[in-house]
């Protein structure tokens, strides 16, 4: 089958979806790939190239033409009508927001394949084309705030005086987030970050960056971040407030899918920070964007000296590796899509990828794709969401070849270490509702006989049972999460516990009827040896648990 | 219980020192008050590594309070000399704590596991004594209220029995005293299910007995089903499954606690049984999980259920050579490795290699090898046993991780040394679907570039009998020999 790679329509867009190095892997793959006279221009791809790696290079009405036509965005109705019934469109569409376009497809006969919803699960992280334009939006970002910037960002001392170190503030922390981290940090900036997730406090920890808690707590099921409610939000503002005040730089890059961006900054912080200091939202956009302030598309500064960033096109900026990360992101996906490697494109509706990014396919809408079963993104556990642009750090890396890259490797080790139990616990959570019956049917069945064991019992003894149920409920609770490697030290204090037996025998001991005080000292004389032994050798196992540190 | 309601009390001439008593009941009531709510707080501190230590000081405290209000309230009830009742419990206490602190003292780390079920048996047969009292002193009599005090003797009997045998038979397997085999009795299920009827049958019956003689017969026969029961059950058992059972009696005796605190109407009895009752439930359950077995299979002993037929007729797959190396060459391995990841099983506590394993973690993290440790939440005969001996020889915990942790990492590694582990880096776990253990989740080792096996020979498979198809595989090499004189030689070699 052929590919074609056209010429991006809109003037600004400087990338392409695929580069000389790409379009050899797909040839490899057993395509042709056509590619529009002069498509790789703007990202320092000459045409040359393209013909060199073996692709043909066409006039731009031919490339529409192709089996497959893959680009950066949407291409216009009219190039969509230049499009042959059955052939395949692969491009970002946000079809949650352009359901019309979902529906021209269809009429069309077009498959429809929108590479910006891939699905959040570890296997498409390669395919991933936000994470990927993300990861260079936050270099860029601090590239930009650098250029902005009156000072340096590394501290020395030198013979004409002390250079301060520049600070930087960065609030989310998804992929743009810390890549924005990792750069600022490797140019020798203090940094300091604040997310609603405190669970990405270890990643921020782990480039050794300073995290800066919020007093609002959020949870995202689907891996999005909610809306706060109001007071929530005044909560977090003072506190972006207060770091904005102190810092040189601040990074924003909040966005809720399918709403506005959230408002970190009020124009009354910006007037609060110093004169000189930057601030770069990237959630800049039509929508506005995290500060009151920001212009979109646009540089300037305010009345106090603060410069505000709001550049939409900070991926465009870098041109040839924004390319080539999407050019092999798409490439990923016909790797997936193409198990034969023999040039054809098959769509194993099966698949929860390939049918995730599925919106349009033999003339019926596809989308919204069913849920993904094994997602990645269970409540806490994985992380993406909350103000951040989202997404697992473990994605943020899938190709960070910029300088930060040892340092994001870091972060990908460590926030997968910290997931993965966290994951399994929520796999094993994701299921049918059968089997949440199953779940649950047996607590309704206890509490159903709880109950009819205290309307049961003679009323001396009601109380009893009470007291017995709330204890069961109390024991559930205090060990849920209990720690693996105590197991047995957990058992054996609860075994020498259980040597409360002992007080049975203790009041009996005392009794007149000889058999009975024979009996509970025999009881007694056993339970002790649980009380002591079980204590004693809790202590004793206790006490060889240690932390290196501590050797 | 108070003071005052202890049935065999009642005819106490309590006119005299009716303050007295009253103010005694109330600071009693305080105290056990203090004790569940220490107990709770002990349980919940020992969740975690930093806290643990100071819960089971929780524990003791409340202990103590709880020992000293019934010692106090004891000696006011007494109807025998407050003096003949200090003297039993002093030296019941004396002669048992003695036993329990030289027990406590002279284990060593590896016997944990029999330890602790033999210290379950003791809980349960008190349980079963304390029963008995209460229905001496109480024997059956018409109304409700002695309806339900015979109901809840039997059940603290029939817990507390079970409890008992089945922790003993527990204790013989772990020691090796009797083979760890499950002993598998034609309708097993069926057995366990009549015995229990009957249980209910003569708890029924004991209900309407009056007078001691009436209801000693009922609660006699009850006594010995119960032991049979306690003691068919966990025969039933493979080995396998022992740290699963170990938990499950330790809720057992919890429960029987309980069931002894509702014929004596003590509440504090209540609170702590049921406590330790359902957090021994909850973390067999946990376990269970961690096993992906059944919970309720394991209750009734169900491993090699139905598998164990198959185990035996599938003929001895020819799995090709194994090879074997020299403790030379292993150290020249673990010498090259950048990563090295060592996973403990039940041999490594048989042969008490624990400290030489620790010392070469200690000479490999020294010389800058990255070192962890992969346990499988099931490795040994006791929940975090492999967390026990470790610590004992003091790796550090902060290198030592679960599976679920290191899984995915596995294929980093360069070096996996497996001490005395089988069944849990049993590849047919994931490969076969007919295996006896497919679907446990298992410790993925292969998939590193090296494994070396250390294991006495290739004769003995681990506890599910089950052969190990990774022994065989082309990166894997075998060590065979004592895991101890094992270790020993590669870090002279080192």
């Amino acid at each position: 089958m052929r590919i074609g790679i056209p010429k991006e329509q809109d003037g600004g867009q400087t990338l392409v979806a695929g580069t000389p190095d790409t379009v050899k892997k797909l040839i490899g793959l057993g395509y042709d790939v056509a590619v529009e006279t002069g498509a790789g221009e703007a990202a320092s791809f000459p045409d040359a190239d393209y013909t060199a790696a073996g692709a043909s290079v066409v006039d731009g009405g031919d490339i529409w033409s192709c089996d497959i036509v893959t680009c950066l965005d949407t291409p216009s109705a009219e190039n969509i009508a230049l499009m042959r019934r059955g052939s395949t469109l692969i491009a970002r569409m946000n079809p949650a927001a352009n359901p019309a376009l979902v529906q021209l497809l269809a009429e069309r006969g077009i498959t429809g394949l929108a590479i910006d919803v891939i699905p959040r699960i570890s296997r498409a992280q390669s395919m991933d084309v936000r994470s990927s334009m993300a990861n260079v939006g936050g270099y860029r970002a601090v590239i930009e705030a650098a250029s902005a910037f009156g000072r340096l960002f590394t501290g020395q001392v030198t013979a004409a005086g002390k250079m301060p170190p520049a600070r930087v503030y960065i609030i989310g922390v998804g992929v743009a987030g810390l890549a924005a981290i990792g750069t600022a940090k490797s140019m020798g900036a203090i940094v300091s970050a604040t997310d609603v997730r405190a669970d990405v406090a270890d990643q921020v920890r782990s480039l050794d960056a300073e995290f800066v808690a919020i007093p609002v707590v959020q949870q995202s099921d689907d891996g999005y971040a909610k809306a706060m409610t109001s007071d929530q939000e005044k909560l977090a503002q003072q506190v972006y407030a207060e770091q904005a005040k102190h810092s040189d730089i601040v990074i924003t890059t909040a966005q809720i899918p399918g709403k506005k961006p959230p408002v970190l900054l009020t124009a009354s912080a910006v007037a609060a920070m110093k004169p000189g200091s930057v601030i770069v939202d990237m959630s800049a956009g039509a929508n506005g964007g995290n500060c009151e302030l920001t212009r979109a598309d646009e540089c300037f500064r305010t009345e106090n000296g603060v410069t505000i960033i709001g550049f939409t096109d900070l991926a465009r900026r870098l041109p040839g590796q924004s390319s080539q990360l999407y050019g092999q992101n798409i490439m990923n996906f016909f790797k997936l899509a193409t198990p034969e490697k023999n040039g054809q494109l098959t769509l194993d509706e099966n698949d929860d990828v390939i049918r995730g990014v599925t919106v349009a396919l033999d003339g019926a809408v596809m989308w919204p794709p069913p849920a993904v079963k094994v997602s990645a993104a269970p409540s806490s556990t994985a992380s993406p969401a909350s103000s951040a642009e989202v997404r697992k750090t473990s994605e943020a890396n899938a190709d960070a070849k910029s300088a930060n890259a040892a340092h994001a490797a870091q972060t990908d080790a460590a926030s997968a270490r910290s997931e993965s139990p966290k994951k399994n616990a929520a796999d094993s959570h994701a299921s049918t509702p059968a089997s949440a019956f199953k779940r649950w049917w047996w607590k309704i069945a206890l509490s159903v006989a709880g109950l009819a064991l205290v309307f049961a019992a003679p009323e001396e003894l009601a109380g009893h049972f009470f007291v017995f149920e709330l204890a069961c409920v109390a024991g559930f609770y205090v060990i849920t999460n209990v720690t693996h490697a105590l197991h047995t030290p957990l058992m054996s204090v609860t075994n020498a516990i259980s040597g409360i037996i002992v007080i049975g025998a203790l009041l009996q001991i005392g009794s007149s009827n000889p058999v009975v005080a024979g009996i509970a000292f025999v009881a007694a004389l056993l339970a002790s040896i649980n009380i002591f032994g079980g204590f004693l050798v809790t202590r004793r196992m206790l006490g060889m648990f240690q932390r290196s540190s501590e050797e | 219980m108070s003071v005052s309601n202890m049935t065999f009390a009642a005819n106490d001439t309590v006119s005299a020192n009716a303050g007295l008593l009253g103010f005694a009941s109330h600071a009693q009531q305080v105290a056990y008050l203090l004790a569940a709510l220490l107990f709770i707080l002990a349980l919940a501190n020992l969740s975690h590594q930093k806290t643990a230590q100071r819960g089971n000081t929780l524990g003791i405290v409340g202990m103590a309070a709880a020992l000293l209000a019934t010692v106090a309230a004891t000696m006011l009830d007494s109807t025998n000399g407050a003096m003949l009742a200090i003297a039993l419990i002093a030296t019941a206490m004396a002669v048992g704590g003695a036993i329990g602190v030289w027990k406590a003292r002279s284990v060593q780390m590896t016997a944990m596991p029999e330890l602790v079920a033999l210290l379950h048996s003791f809980v349960g047969a008190s349980a079963v004594l304390v029963g008995y009292n209460s229905f001496l002193s109480a024997p059956g009599e018409a109304g409700v209220t002695s309806a339900f005090h015979l109901g809840e003797v039997g059940l603290a009997v029939l817990i507390g029995a079970v409890t008992f045998t089945g922790s003993i038979v527990a204790y013989l397997k772990l020691s090796g005293k009797m083979a760890g085999k499950p002993l598998m009795l034609p309708g097993r299920n069926a057995l366990n299910a009549a015995a229990l009827a009957m249980c209910a049958v003569l708890i029924a019956w004991l209900i309407q007995t009056r007078g001691i003689d009436a209801g000693l017969l009922p609660l006699g026969i009850l006594t010995i089903i119960a032991l049979v029961l306690g003691a068919h059950l966990v025969l039933a058992i493979g080995g396998g499954d022992m740290p699963v059972v170990v938990s499950m009696l330790n809720s057992y005796s919890g429960w029987a606690a309980a069931m002894a605190g509702f014929t004596l109407n003590n509440d504090l009895l209540i609170i702590t049984g049921a406590l330790v009752g359902s957090s021994g439930a909850y973390l067999s359950y946990i376990m269970c999980q961690g096993m992906n077995r059944s919970f309720v299979s394991v209750i009734l002993g169900g491993f090699g259920e139905g598998a164990e037929p198959k185990g035996s007729t599938t003929p001895t797959k020819n799995l090709g050579q194994h090879h074997e190396t020299s403790d030379a060459n292993v150290a020249k391995l673990l010498r090259e490795a950048k990563r090295v990841m060592i996973v403990p099983g039940y041999g490594m506590a048989v042969a008490q290699a624990q400290f030489p394993v620790a010392d070469l973690a200690k000479r490999l993290i020294a010389k800058g090898t990255n070192v962890q440790f992969g346990i499988h939440p099931v490795a040994g005969r006791m929940p975090g046993h492999m967390n026990v001996l470790l610590a004992e020889a003091k790796v550090p915990y902060d290198i030592v991780f679960e599976m679920d942790e290191v899984n995915d990492e596995m294929n980093d590694v360069d070096v996996v040394l497996i001490i005395g582990a089988n069944d849990t880096v049993n590849p047919s776990a994931i490969d076969e679907p007919d295996s006896p253990i497919a679907g446990m989740p298992v410790l993925r080792v292969w998939e590193a570039r090296h494994v070396v096996v250390l294991k006495r020979s290739m004769g003995n498979a681990g506890y599910a009998g089950v052969q190990n198809p990774l022994f065989y595989n082309d990166n894997t090499l075998m060590l065979l020999d004592d895991a101890k004189h094992s270790v020993d030689a590669i870090l002279n070699d080192l």
